[in-house]
């Protein structure tokens, strides 16, 4: 068997933790007294005011060179302001995937030009991005997606729908992947990824698709000879693949993979202390030897992408296991307590319940399902 | 890695391959002591990785332990290896030369004591320790207890014991100490935790455990790729592929928890990562032993399968040192003592 996983201990750096207490002193001037189910929402929230003042701190585009905006600081103290972020249930939304996967990806495999004009106003909090991947029909098999680029003067014109863009209704840009040559039979040939424009492109229709607890987040996206110029190609036109696959790489390699019920832990957490008996602290217990472990873990990925190692494989096991441990916290809730989940009425403990009994579907979907992360733990063991 | 640990992690792993063979383990669980095994490992410097070079040890750290002790969970060896560093460790806290042979610890239940006395100028120890481990096997015991009002480490003859003869399932000893005013050997004030057996006894268990459930993955996928059905790999199947993914997971969350406790035990501070550890690895036994089987079928069910060496003691490692409810209401007890509002904080100040 290869060796499967480089889980190493990792320890966070002395200027990370003194980041730590400023990042928390930031948060709870900014969330003093918010209710639980707000910061339930966290990465849910959409809050282009709080992403300005998250940026004029320096906490976005950390680890990117100071020519682009960045602070070239290391991925430790980047992941120090993510984890604090998400366990305070902060609304990062309007910078948190320019800052995750769209960014970094614009560094490694943008031009100059594109790299000038759009790091600097993620860096200061200013541009949002959506994620341009998913199809009507290619969500898990992704490299069989069909939107059309075709080549025409200065650009390509743009035609096909992509689905479950959370936030481009709100953002300013989305990375796309789209087909700009079909190849028969070989399907991960002949895509190319693009920086589209969302406010200012002509031929894009962005309508709402609801969530099945009544919420607008994702979008149906159309492109109807929707004209992109060259300038907005990220990459060699036919490197789309290759790039995304990177770029899920980001979107998967971050604490958000384990902590999406950290509001609901906490709520629990206070109850079994009003009245800590013996089934209470049992499942307290078995709960938080879960989440410290998954923080180790995540912790020793964060030490990986410091050391600038490949984190594909890691990050799946991260997202797999964080994503299994996250949605059984609802289940816990009604295995320990008597309660009701809630809309908007009832207590604190009953309305965190509702909105992660009716979010968590979503933990073992988005940034790539169960069965793909793995499919991909498979290929790690060699079964593939 | 220290040059230390990577020392240690091949020599043991090389003494490992060669020695706890599949006939050396079949031999042990009828009875027979691995001599052989447990002398190479003396020579190796194996035993004694936390005991300070001038006293005769590796004069290691708990990070160059847990290469050893995982190893031991790895290949499954039928020696009080684990037990052995563990005693080793608490004889040099005591500022106690450190004997030879294997060692044990007792003892292993929380509810239970060995009472240390002072009589006719010597110290004495009785009471009944059950389920200790290897006891019949062990030159020594070492029992922590209090005498004159501190914590006191205590080393025991063995031969000062009647025993009575117990197996845990995967047919180690577990057998009954009982002492009646039995002389001590030597004996030493410590600054330990008065449960440091039950606490590193854990410890050890989980990092166990850990070597366990990588030796099963290792052979679950080994079985996926050779063994065929319907005329390819099993290992090609989807279902079987997402099962052992499901098992590398669980086999990553252990090592990491394992890993973390002695890190913390380096720092004297280890209980909340013990308590993880013992936990989290503890779940992981149950639902990895589980996918080793059914990935295997009916031939890993067998005696002849060496599967069983792995998994039969990750059933009993579980409950041994403290069941996993028992470490979950600890961790439990703390997290609702400190309140919802300290939890995130605490655990980041770990």
């Amino acid at each position: 068997m290869p060796a499967t996983f480089r889980f190493a201990l990792n320890d966070l750096p002395p200027e990370a933790e003194g980041l730590r207490a400023e990042v928390r002193e930031f948060l709870k001037k900014e969330f003093s007294g918010a209710a639980p189910v707000k910061r339930a929402k966290s990465w849910g929230g959409f809050d282009r005011e709080f992403s300005r003042r998250v940026g004029a701190r320096g906490w976005i585009g950390m680890t990117w060179p100071k020519t682009y905006g960045g602070h070239e600081r290391s991925f430790l103290e980047r992941y120090v302001v993510m984890e604090e972020m998400l366990a305070a249930g902060a609304p990062v939304s309007a910078h948190w995937v320019a800052d995750r996967q769209s960014g970094p990806l614009l560094l490694r495999f943008g031009t100059e030009e594109q790299r000038q004009r759009i790091l600097p106003g993620i860096v200061r909090g200013e541009l949002a991005f959506a994620i341009g991947m998913s199809e009507p029909d290619s969500g898990s098999d992704l490299a069989s997606i069909r939107t059309r680029a075709t080549k025409t003067e200065g650009g390509y014109l743009v035609n096909g729908t992509k689905v479950w863009t959370s936030n481009a209704h709100l953002s300013d840009y989305a990375i796309s992947l789209f087909r700009t040559q079909v190849v028969p039979d070989k399907k991960h040939e002949g895509l190319t990824q693009f920086l589209v424009d969302l406010r200012n492109t002509k031929g894009i229709t962005i309508r709402p698709i609801i969530d099945l607890a009544g919420k607008h987040h994702f979008n149906e996206v159309n492109f109807t000879d929707a004209f992109v110029p060259d300038e907005a190609r990220v990459g060699n036109d036919g490197d789309g693949w290759k790039q995304v696959t990177t770029e899920l790489g980001f979107e998967r390699s971050g604490p958000e993979r384990y902590l999406s019920s950290i509001a609901l832990i906490r709520e629990l957490v206070r109850e079994v202390s009003a009245k800590p008996d013996d089934r209470g602290t049992e499942a307290v217990g078995r709960m938080v030897a879960s989440l410290a472990t998954l923080r180790q873990m995540s912790t020793s990925v964060a030490g990986m992408l410091q050391a600038g190692e490949p984190v594909n494989l890691e990050a799946a096991a991260v997202k797999d296991v964080g994503t299994t441990f996250e949605q059984s916290i609802p289940e816990l809730a009604h295995a320990l307590l008597d309660v009701e989940p809630t809309l908007d009425s009832g207590s604190d403990l009953q309305q965190v319940l509702g909105y992660i009994t009716q979010t968590a579907p979503s933990f073992s979907l988005r940034g790539g399902t169960r069965e793909i992360l793995r499919g991909i733990i498979a290929r790690g063991l060699g079964l593939r | 890695m220290t040059e230390l640990r990577s020392l240690l992690g091949d020599t043991v792993t090389r003494l490992f391959t060669d020695l706890a063979t599949k006939e050396l383990i079949e031999a042990a669980e009828k009875g027979t002591w691995p001599d052989k095994l447990w002398r190479a490992l003396e020579e190796g410097g194996l035993t004694l990785p936390l005991v300070p070079e001038d006293a005769g040890g590796a004069g290691g750290t708990w990070l160059d332990a847990h290469v050893v002790v995982r190893a031991s969970g790895r290949h499954q060896a039928p020696v009080p290896l684990a037990e052995t560093i563990v005693a080793g460790w608490l004889l040099s806290r005591a500022g106690l030369a450190v004997p030879f042979g294997p060692m044990t610890l007792a003892p292993v239940h929380a509810d239970e004591r060995l009472t240390l006395a002072r009589s006719a100028g010597a110290v004495t120890v009785s009471g009944r320790a059950t389920r200790v481990p290897w006891g019949r096997h062990a030159e020594h015991v070492v029992a922590v207890g209090e005498l004159d009002g501190r914590l006191t480490v205590a080393l025991i003859a063995r031969g000062a014991a009647t025993i009575e003869e117990e197996r845990n399932l995967a047919l180690e000893p577990r057998d009954t100490l009982v002492f009646r005013d039995a002389r001590v050997v030597a004996f030493g004030a410590a600054d330990v935790p008065a449960d440091a057996i039950y606490l590193y006894g854990a410890m050890a268990r989980a990092a166990q455990m850990a070597g366990a459930l990588d030796s099963c993955l290792t052979q679950a996928v080994r079985y996926a790729t050779e063994r065929k059905q319907f005329g390819k790999p099993i290992g090609n199947f989807q279902a079987i592929q997402q099962s052992l993914a499901v098992l590398a997971g669980h086999v990553a969350a252990s090592g990491i928890a394992a890993e973390s406790a002695f890190r913390a035990a380096e720092r004297n501070d280890a209980r909340f990562e013990i308590a993880v550890a013992k936990v989290r690895v503890g779940e992981a036994a149950g639902v990895g032993a589980g996918i080793a089987h059914q990935t295997h079928g009916a031939i890993g069910f067998t005696y002849e399968h060496s599967l069983h060496f792995a998994t039969r003691r990750l059933w009993s490692w579980r409950a041994e040192f403290g069941s996993e409810n028992a470490w979950a209401r600890q961790l439990g007890r703390a997290v609702a003592a400190r309140g919802a509002d300290a939890l995130w904080s605490d655990l980041t100040a770990r």
